[in-house]
């Protein structure tokens, strides 16, 4: 994704409070002097925890630079910098005219942190909104692993369907019901079990073989798998691109839940499961990965 | 069976859990006679590894009979005597056959989760947290081993167990630190850390060929070991400027290579030590490069840094600066133990090193929480506890 101008600036900002904040950490003396505050060890205590929060702020902006959170939590530091600067002003062995040139670029500052919190926050705002389940649009999603086995023999076993489930963990079954078209069982949520038909709407062999949802499917889907032989003898490539129509309300609930949260990264667990069951016969499994949800690493009670 | 359960960051308890079965064909039950806490399994214990679960069993070096294999299983029966490597390995996979053991890309079920963290997913291993696969580890009486064909390591009559239990991690992982450094005749090894793995770094930089091996610390009792068993010139860095130490040994050059073998919990005196705990607190780190730090700048032009030490995440104030100007070599890695199991037994069969000398406390299983406290305190001198059934 390009950055946005935006985001230019918020990175901009990241680098300002981490300077910022590493000066007033390592150099609480000198800072004190500069923005006109007495030098005393209250002052240099205070603009140490200040600085704290500037390189926290910082780093949180330049890790993202997108998410308008950190950019206000920079306004609400710069009117903490601001009140404690009037508070510091007040008191004995302040020098008056240097506060005031510190508190006015400290008020610019905050101007533009708050533009850009509110530029960011608008953004995302409609990022959100293009993502979120209301889009019109519908989604993609690639990933791709190498299987070191040749082209043939990869292409042969994805193109029995049958073989599906083995690695593809939400689906029960995959049956040939005819020339061209096959039925489809997946365990949706709650123990709901969700079908439909699909018909082979490419066959190359050892290249290409795509699938789409047939008329009636409760939500629509299609998808397609490449082969190539993968450079230096290293086995075959295998891309898989999966494309998801939102369907109504059906789509987050069924499909969401099916795949769970990250279409993208399931399907990347998959392939790794489909690269084991080529190489090794067999998914690995580990002693917590036996359970459905989250669970201990130790043996089960009761499993074979 | 008993086994030591991780129940929460510094709390361990020893409970009855469920005994291991076959989940793959080459699946092997492995029932334990010896297994050790290493210093990594400290970092689980303080928490600073994430995706740890209550209940998790903790381990990863550990021996004992084969008493089951699964049905692909060719290489092992029941009553094998066996060692297992800590790094989970196919052996058929593109980095297994490059022998990048802990690299395998078909032994972790939860890739995805470390791929988020690291970029890419390294080996599953044996009790170290979900990231690395959530495998039940081998601080219990009996182990599931996947791909026994692969990992353990048959052990020949009229060795004891003390003497070949290190070959499941610590004494290969020490190993490859040295062998990364690629020692040339004349070298000074500078090792920071006379843990364990240390020790035998130390010791094998000496089997490989060093000149001399410096040993930095801030405990006397590890230093009086590293000087004591393996050979090594002590500097305590709580009392000396190690820089200044090193450039003072070397004639002003440096140590030409350097092992890092502390990892992410490193100590030191004063305001860099509270720097970096401070932001390790605060999450703006993750990990206190301390050691690390010192290692580069030390090092002496167009020398290497092997680290060997365990890290987990993100460091801050690396010294790219000293390390790229200097044509400094960086070399690192989770061992690749199935590499050197075979080598290093037949180095223990002639003579060349007893690994059991690292061993000052043997325990029972039902003991392993104490041990745990023991190691991490530095109490009653420990340096290794052996956990016996």
């Amino acid at each position: 994704m390009p950055r946005t101008q935006s985001q230019n600036i918020a990175s901009g900002l990241g680098w300002f409070s981490i300077g910022l904040g590493l000066a007033e950490v390592a150099a609480p003396g000198a800072v004190a002097s500069l923005v006109g505050l007495p030098g005393n060890s209250a002052t240099r205590n205070v603009l140490r925890v200040f600085g704290i929060r500037e390189l926290a702020t910082g780093i949180g902006i330049l890790k993202n630079p997108g998410e308008p959170g950190w950019i206000w939590a920079r306004v609400a530091g710069d009117a903490l910098d601001i009140a404690a600067l009037w508070t510091g002003a007040q008191s004995n062995g302040r020098d008056t005219a240097r506060s005031a040139t510190a508190t006015a670029a400290l008020i610019g500052l905050t101007v533009m942190d708050a533009f850009c919190g509110a530029q960011l926050s608008t953004a995302s705002k409609d990022a959100g909104e293009r993502n979120g389940s209301k889009a019109k649009r519908s989604n993609r999603v690639s990933r791709s692993i190498i299987v070191d086995r040749p082209v043939e023999e990869v292409y042969r076993f994805w193109h029995d369907f049958g073989n599906l489930p083995k690695f593809m963990t939400f689906l029960e079954s995959v049956e040939s019901t005819g020339d061209r078209r096959s039925h489809w069982t997946a365990n949706g949520p709650a123990g709901a079990q969700v079908e439909w038909d699909a018909d082979i709407v490419v066959d190359e062999p050892n290249r290409e073989i795509a699938w789409s949802s047939a008329e009636g499917a409760p939500f629509k889907n299609s998808g397609s798998v490449r082969f190539e032989p993968a450079p230096g003898n290293r086995g075959t490539l295998v891309r898989v691109e999966m494309e998801y129509a939102p369907f109504g309300v059906v789509f987050p609930s069924v499909m969401g839940k099916m795949l769970g949260v990250d279409v993208g990264q399931r399907i990347q667990h998959d392939l790794r499961n489909f690269k084991q069951v080529l190489e090794l016969g067999e998914v690995t499994r580990s002693d917590a990965s036996i359970h459905a949800a989250m669970h201990p690493a130790r043996p089960a009670n009761g499993h074979a | 069976m008993r086994a030591n359960c991780w129940m929460g960051k510094n709390k361990l308890e020893v409970q009855q859990v469920p005994d291991p079965k076959i989940l793959n064909q080459q699946d092997a039950i492995v029932r334990i006679t010896s297994t050790a806490i290493c210093g990594s399994d400290l970092h689980l214990y303080g928490g600073f590894v994430p995706t740890m679960e209550s209940g998790d069993i903790l381990g990863h070096e550990f021996m004992g009979e084969v008493v089951e294999i699964g049905s692909k299983v060719k290489n092992l029966k029941k009553g094998d005597r066996v060692v297992v490597p800590f790094p989970i390995a196919c052996g058929a996979c593109f980095f297994c056959q490059k022998k990048m053991f802990s690299l395998c890309e078909n032994s972790n079920p939860n890739a995805n989760v470390a791929e988020a963290l690291m970029g890419h997913s390294p080996a599953g291993v044996f009790g170290y947290s979900h990231m690395l696969g959530g495998f039940a580890g081998g601080q219990a009486e009996y182990a599931r081993v996947p791909f026994a064909d692969v990992g353990p390591l048959k052990i020949p009559e009229g060795l004891s167990d003390e003497q070949v239990l290190f070959l499941s991690d610590i004494f290969p992982t020490g190993y490859m630190g040295a062998e990364m450094c690629d020692i040339e005749p004349g070298d000074t090894i500078a090792v920071w850390g006379a843990g364990p793995v240390g020790l035998f770094a130390m010791k094998s930089a000496y089997l490989l060929g060093a000149e001399r091996v410096i040993a930095i610390d801030r405990v006397p009792y590890r230093l009086r070991m590293a000087q004591e068993k393996a050979g090594a010139i002590p500097i305590n860095y709580e009392e000396t400027s190690v820089l200044e130490t090193l450039k003072d040994i070397t004639g002003g050059r440096g140590p030409d290579k350097c092992i890092d073998a502390v990892g992410l919990e490193s100590h030191t005196h004063g305001l860099v030590y509270a720097y970096d705990r401070a932001k390790q607190a605060l999450m703006l780190e993750s990990d206190r490069p301390i050691a690390l730090r010192e290692a580069i700048v030390a090092c002496r032009n167009g020398g290497t840094v092997s680290v060997i030490g365990v890290y987990g995440g993100l460091i801050d104030k690396f010294p790219m600066g000293s390390l790229m100007n200097r044509s400094i070599t960086l070399k690192t890695g989770q061992c690749h133990v199935q590499r050197y199991m075979q080598p290093l037994l037949g180095r223990i069969q002639k003579g060349e090193i007893d690994p059991s000398f690292v061993i000052t406390h043997r325990m029972n299983l039902d003991q392993a929480p104490e041990g745990y406290a023991m190691f991490r305190d530095k109490q009653d001198e420990c340096e290794k506890v052996v956990l016996r059934m």
